[in-house]
């Protein structure tokens, strides 16, 4: 029998009601109770006294990056970063080589995640082989674990597969993830098309290649009443279009990054290749916009796209630099530092958009800090100083935007399946 | 006042002083190329490593003549066709430089930022030959040059700057110096090859070049490349050269004074008529001599700040 | 030390006025043919020193002989060493050098490592007869063997004095050189 006691944290989780200091009492993995001054003699003590806690956090967009690219990142270590970041489930995106389009690869990826007490959700792809062409055998990569249907990385063009794709997935009520992106309107960018485009000389992206996609699936969305989920919104009328799809009762539901709040286009001047990512950072408006929408809960979570690269690939000309940043380990001390600490946000909504609205977009159980219950939380010192530095980051790859940015708090313990995964 | 930093990589990265700097002691250096011996031995015992990524023959004979006008060791280092078909990285290319121990390195190379690359990461000094559509210092300074030189002054001038705005990094460069020159810029192209958000860039912009050729002191033609046409940006050279070559009969609605400029190579006949460029108001062949000037200037000022860092 | 003169001045503007006389005396003298001769001054001092030369030359000879301006700065040995950005002024030297007598006008010879410059310098322009050196103040301490043959003022100075040469050209209200005292 093993028993943990967390002392003296502020424990916060707005499904229990929960917002007070209290004791935990963890018994085998389970909550066992929770309290004021609980009289126990044999657990490990926990001294979480100036310390929150909060349920275990969940990143609906992640690149694992296995099977096939495994100098990127591996299952093992993008967990580990996972946990050290406050996270104790992800959802892994299919573009990986092979593609998660079938059975076998799911069941490849649920067999690995098996040693970490980090939960590890297979999206599967839409399409075979994300040509944007077949169906994939939906019901089965459910049986096997899959969660979600995304074709990430790549738009589905085509609307009517898009269409019988929303259509299809209602039979087993799941959510289609969709890259929202016009390829002829993005084709050759590698950066928002706006002023600093045109003083960069580097072919743009404009944010019309996304709203159109957003406002197709939308309709194509309402038209078939399906599930859809919007990956990394990034524009001001994006925003506007998911909020007005919202209030005409449309299950759409949204995420945001925290690259897409907390920088712009005017960090690529840098020609740092690190700022490279799609869709692009945006203008200062579209930010605004975005943190707005996450505010007002038109966008339902933050996710980070956590896109691990190698810095052999990253050291290049901007334009050959492929996309994406990592972001497991900086998005929790982001958030804390400039939206909970700046009074924007505050805790519960944290938990709704990190924890609860992400496993709730994915259909899988909700993690609630109750009697009863796997412990399953996030303990956050917020008063940590630290500053980003690359060679310090657990995931394998280096690739962050936030290099040499000081935060204000971060997780200092991770709980996952009632398992410590992290402990700072 | 001595420059701010050790690269050269764009005017956007240039002050004011910087400029009347460049452009001061490029009007000194104009002397030396009327010279019978047109040679000072001013950077004797440097190497300046001339890295061409992208083809060109005219800035990189202009960079090379003013190396050795200056007595500096040139080298020329061309990579179409030599290690980089073999997967050599650009990032191999710049430790290969240092190891070389090269003081400058001039770069032109097809992707905007390239050349930030190289610097942030040498200790030699680099000057940014072009690099993409992003910049073209040197041809920008030789053009402010060139118009100086005429009017005496780049404050208050209105500069007509014609063609693919936003695939020129001459252009670019340009707008970037006349706008912190206080000079009137009014970029004439179709929508199609101008940048989505020009009036961010503090210049004015019209569709129409018979509109503002009366109000222009200086047109700056640019080259229209021919693989442009027979996409979507424009329907064909001849339907572009209808309405922006800049010909006899147009030249007339300009002032008498009026200075056309191109950074060369013409497209005699699609951006310009042979009867403009050779015509009495085209000072295209003075943009050639003082871009050795500049050049020279440059190096100069690079090149005894890297002995002067070596040394203290 | 002489009434209405700053402290530490050497050289006053009349004493000036007389050693561009005395030069002109003694060059048109050494050369009765002054298209052989030409007189270039080393910027800035010794340009303002040059021209002063030339009119006291043409004054005496009614015949005013070519003059030059040279800037050596891309000829010296020392641009590593300067803490500042070096100015590169104009040179003009609108004559043909080869064969002629070449007056060189500086205005304080010190270390000589300027008038090496200056050689170099018009050597490319081409192959004198002869170069002379014309200075207005002499102050020792010679780190090259150069010797200058028209010469206003000698002193012995140590390296820690400076001397300064203020001429109206340069907006100052009179002429004079001072000496610097050291620490």
């Amino acid at each position: 029998m093993e028993q943990i006691i967390i002392r003296n944290g502020h424990v916060v989780d707005p499904s229990s009601q929960l917002n007070e200091q209290a004791d935990i009492l963890i018994r085998d993995g389970l909550i066992e109770s929770i309290g004021r001054d609980l009289q126990i003699d044999d657990a490990h003590e926990i001294d979480a006294t100036g310390k929150w806690i909060i349920p275990g956090l969940c990143d609906m967009h992640v690149h694992l990056r296995e099977p096939g690219r495994e100098d990127k990142e591996t299952i093992e270590s993008g967990t580990r970063a996972a946990a050290a970041g406050g996270y104790t489930a992800l959802a892994c995106m299919p573009n990986t080589s092979p593609v998660n389009d079938c059975q076998s690869v799911t069941q490849f990826i649920i067999d690995r995640a098996g040693r970490t007490p980090i939960g590890v959700y297979p999206i599967a792809a839409i399409t075979k082989n994300l040509e944007g062409n077949e169906l994939t055998e939906m019901g089965e990569l459910i049986e096997c674990g899959a969660v979600a249907f995304s074709d990430d990385g790549r738009c589905v063009a085509n609307g009517e597969v898009l269409r019988r794709a929303l259509e299809y997935a209602r039979r087993f009520d799941r959510t289609i993830i969709e890259h929202c992106e016009d390829l002829h309107l993005a084709a050759g960018g590698s950066m928002h098309e706006g002023t600093v485009s045109a003083r960069l000389g580097l072919q743009g992206i404009p944010g019309l290649a996304e709203e159109i996609m957003v406002s197709r699936d939308i309709q194509i969305c309402e038209y078939v009443r399906g599930r859809l989920h919007i990956a990394h919104v990034s524009t001001e009328k994006s925003v506007e279009l998911i909020r007005a799809a919202k209030q005409r009762g449309i299950r759409v539901t949204a995420e945001v990054t925290p690259h897409h709040l907390f920088l712009t286009d005017e960090a690529v001047a840098s020609f740092d290749t690190n700022t490279k990512m799609n869709p692009p950072l945006r203008s200062e408006r579209d930010r605004t916009a975005c943190l707005a929408g996450l505010l007002d809960g038109t966008i339902d979570c933050i996710a980070t796209d956590h896109a691990p690269h190698t810095i052999t690939e990253k050291e290049v000309e901007y334009s050959l630099a492929p996309n994406g940043v990592v972001g497991l380990e900086t998005a929790l001390s982001l958030i804390l530092t400039h939206l909970v600490h700046t009074r924007k946000m505050d805790l519960q909504r944290l938990v709704e958009t990190m924890s609860h609205a992400p496993r709730k977009i994915l259909g899988i159980a909700p993690v609630v800090i109750a009697t009863g219950r796997v412990a399953d939380m996030t303990i956050i010192d917020p008063e940590k100083f630290w500053v980003v530095d690359p060679s310090r980051l657990i995931s394998k790859s280096k690739n962050t935007a936030f290099r040499g940015w000081t935060m204000r708090g971060a997780a200092e313990m991770t709980i996952a399946g009632g398992r410590i995964a992290y402990s700072g | 006042m001595p420059l701010r930093n050790k690269d050269i990589l764009g005017i956007a990265e240039l002050n004011v002083d910087e400029i009347d700097l460049i452009l001061d002691t490029a009007d000194s250096f104009s002397e030396i190329s009327q010279r019978v011996i047109k040679k000072v031995p001013t950077l004797r015992g440097k190497t300046v490593v001339n890295f061409f990524h992208e083809p060109s023959t005219r800035t990189r004979i202009s960079f090379e003549i003013a190396e050795k006008r200056l007595s500096a060791d040139s080298i020329n280092f061309a990579t179409s066709g030599s290690s980089f078909s073999k997967g050599e990285t650009l990032l191999d290319t710049v430790r290969n430089l240092e190891a070389m121990n090269a003081d400058i390195i001039v770069m032109r190379h097809g992707i905007p930022g390239a050349s930030h690359f190289i610097a942030s990461r040498a200790h030699a000094s680099v000057i940014n030959a072009g690099d993409g559509a992003h910049e073209h210092p040197t041809q920008a300074l030789l053009d402010m040059l060139t118009i100086r030189q005429h009017t005496g002054s780049l404050e208050n001038l209105t500069v007509a700057i014609v063609g693919d705005i936003d695939h020129s990094r001459v252009a670019r460069s340009n707008i970037f110096g006349l706008v912190k020159k206080k000079a009137r810029v009014i970029l004439v192209a179709p929508p199609t090859l101008l940048p989505h958000r020009v009036d961010d860039l503090g210049v004015e912009v019209s569709y129409d070049f018979e509109s503002v050729i009366p109000k222009a002191d200086v047109i700056m033609m640019l080259r229209i490349q021919r693989e442009r046409q027979g996409k979507v940006l424009i329907p064909s050279l001849r339907e572009y050269s209808r309405y922006y070559c800049l010909t006899p009969e147009r030249l007339k609605l300009a002032p008498a004074k009026v200075l056309v400029m191109h950074p060369g190579p013409l497209n005699r006949g699609v951006e310009i008529d042979p009867a403009v460029a050779d015509g009495p108001h085209s000072i295209i062949l003075e943009q050639v001599s003082n871009g050795i000037a500049v050049r020279m200037a440059l190096l100069f000022l690079l090149g005894g700040r890297s002995s002067r860092e070596q040394s203290n | 030390m002489r009434k209405g003169t700053e402290p530490g001045t050497i050289l006053n503007e009349s004493e000036i006025r007389d050693v561009i006389q005395r030069f002109a005396q003694e060059i048109v003298s050494t050369y009765p043919d002054l298209d052989q001769i030409a007189v270039v001054g080393i910027q800035t001092g010794g340009a303002h020193l040059g021209r002063r030369l030339v009119h006291a030359i043409s004054d005496r000879a009614r015949q005013e002989p070519d003059f030059g301006i040279l800037d050596i700065t891309l000829y010296r040995d020392d641009i590593a060493l300067e803490i500042n950005q070096p100015i590169v002024r104009q040179t003009d030297i609108p004559f043909e050098v080869s064969g002629r007598n070449i007056i060189l006008v500086d205005d304080v010879l010190y270390t000589g490592r300027t008038v090496r410059a200056a050689l170099d310098a018009l050597i490319d322009f081409g192959r004198p007869r002869a170069i002379r050196l014309a200075v207005l103040v002499d102050r020792g301490l010679r780190e090259f063997p150069i010797r200058p043959d028209f010469v206003g003022l000698e002193i012995a100075t140590t390296p820690d004095q400076k001397v300064h040469v203020r001429l109206k050209e340069q907006g100052e209200s009179s002429d004079q050189v001072i000496l610097e005292k050291g620490d």
